[in-house]
């Protein structure tokens, strides 16, 4: 039971409290990049949280069993990027596949997953908790992807709605979606401290 | 010699682009967490800036040197190891030299790797330039992305602590901003600051 709790309890720490986008601004280009609208944030939450939690796993086990055994931690940063290249190669693989109409509105966005801070922070950021279960990783990586889907799809859902509103002309676009970014945090920030 | 002017130019403007007409933070919007993430002051700011010039011009030299060996798709996969290879060496040396520094940037110097920016110029200036024009380049680059980095960082110091670069500078009744440290500080600074920035270049234009 104790076990369950501090999974569960970590899930929504990643997803919530401390979610990457909010406090450690990870994957903040796609975040402003990609959230014109909300079904192509959706997608791009989902394909992100399949990247995050196939590689979070994938580098902690090369980590664990192969690295440190061996002495090789200076070449982990190369490590972990060869394997998130590989998860986003399979991922558009597999949208190319079954999914063509979602294909084309991504573009070059797809692509451009491996090239997303959230993913590669997660793996580095797992090596500095000192994480030592795979169970754990699983769910701190599902988790931190799932987090990034939240993150997008609020922001997606706020900008629709702001492209009727009336502002300054210097203001639109970025500068505009920066200040709505800022509102959202310190709007999350009220969760500070519940968990870790 | 008819050729040698053009020539002269076309170097000026790799080294003067990056400063503003396509400065990455303020005019293309890539690479957007270190300016929003090590700005809380500027030494760290600072540190950030200079790694990337370091990792900029050596990527942009290697790619370049192999610049005719490389084949479309397998392209990206050999400019990220070669990225990689140099954040791990700045990691090193900061770890090794600047352990105070190290300790600030944290998971932030590895991050560089995925930076847009050193891909991007990788993309579309080293893989199709000759040496010295992609040095350069990386150097303009980088600098322009440095002197963004300093300016987001030295509002928000002044603002929330009320020193520069450690020093204090603010009169003594001055009421730190605390705000400004937290991540809300750094949306909305950035924020102001493109709206600014792009006010000033509609002005400019029209």
């Amino acid at each position: 039971m104790d076990r369950v709790y501090i999974l569960i309890m970590g899930f929504l720490s990643v997803v919530i409290v401390n979610n990457f986008v909010f406090t450690k601004f990870l994957g903040t280009c796609p975040y402003l990049g990609v959230s014109g609208r909300l079904d192509t944030a959706f997608g791009m939450g989902m394909a992100v949280t399949f990247v995050t939690a196939m590689s979070g796993i994938m580098t902690w086990l090369i980590d664990f069993y192969v690295l440190v055994p061996l002495g090789l931690e200076i070449t982990r940063y190369i490590c972990y990027i060869v394997v998130i290249a590989g998860a986003v190669q399979l991922v558009e693989m597999y949208v190319k596949k079954f999914f063509p109409s979602l294909n084309k509105s991504f573009g070059i966005f797809l692509p451009l997953i491996s090239t997303n801070c959230v993913i590669l922070g997660l793996c580095l950021f797992i090596n500095i908790w000192g994480t030592d279960n795979l169970l754990e990783v699983a769910v701190l990586s599902t988790g931190t992807g799932f987090g990034f889907a939240v993150a997008i799809c609020i922001m997606a859902a706020i900008r629709e709605k702001l492209i009727l509103v009336d502002v300054p002309d210097s203001f639109k676009g970025a500068p505009l979606t920066l200040i709505t970014a800022g509102l959202l945090t310190l709007a999350f920030m009220g969760f500070t401290g519940m968990i870790r | 010699m008819a050729d040698e002017n053009p020539v002269k130019i076309n170097y000026l403007a790799a080294l003067t682009a990056g400063l503003w007409r396509e400065n990455p933070t303020f005019r293309l919007l890539i690479g957007m967490c270190p300016p929003l993430a090590v700005t809380t002051a500027v030494k760290p700011a600072l540190t950030m800036g200079l790694s990337v010039i370091f990792v900029l011009v050596c990527s942009n030299l290697a790619i370049s040197l192999m610049r005719n060996l490389l084949r479309p798709h397998l392209r990206i996969i050999m400019f990220t190891l070669s990225i990689a290879t140099f954040v791990t060496i700045c990691d090193l040396y900061l770890r090794a030299f600047q352990p105070v520094m190290s300790e600030i940037l944290g998971a932030y110097v590895p991050l560089i790797i995925v930076n847009c920016i050193i891909i991007f110029r990788a993309e579309a200036c080293a893989s199709k330039n000759n040496v010295w024009v992609s040095i350069l380049d990386g150097i303009g680059t980088g600098t322009g992305f440095t002197i963004a980095l300093c300016i987001i960082a030295g509002i928000r110091e002044i603002l929330a602590s009320g020193s520069f670069f450690g020093i204090a500078v603010m009169p003594r009744g001055f009421v730190p901003w605390a705000a400004m440290q937290m991540p809300v500080g750094a949306f909305v600074t950035l924020g102001l600051l493109l709206g600014l920035a792009s006010l000033l270049t509609t002005k400019r234009t029209s």
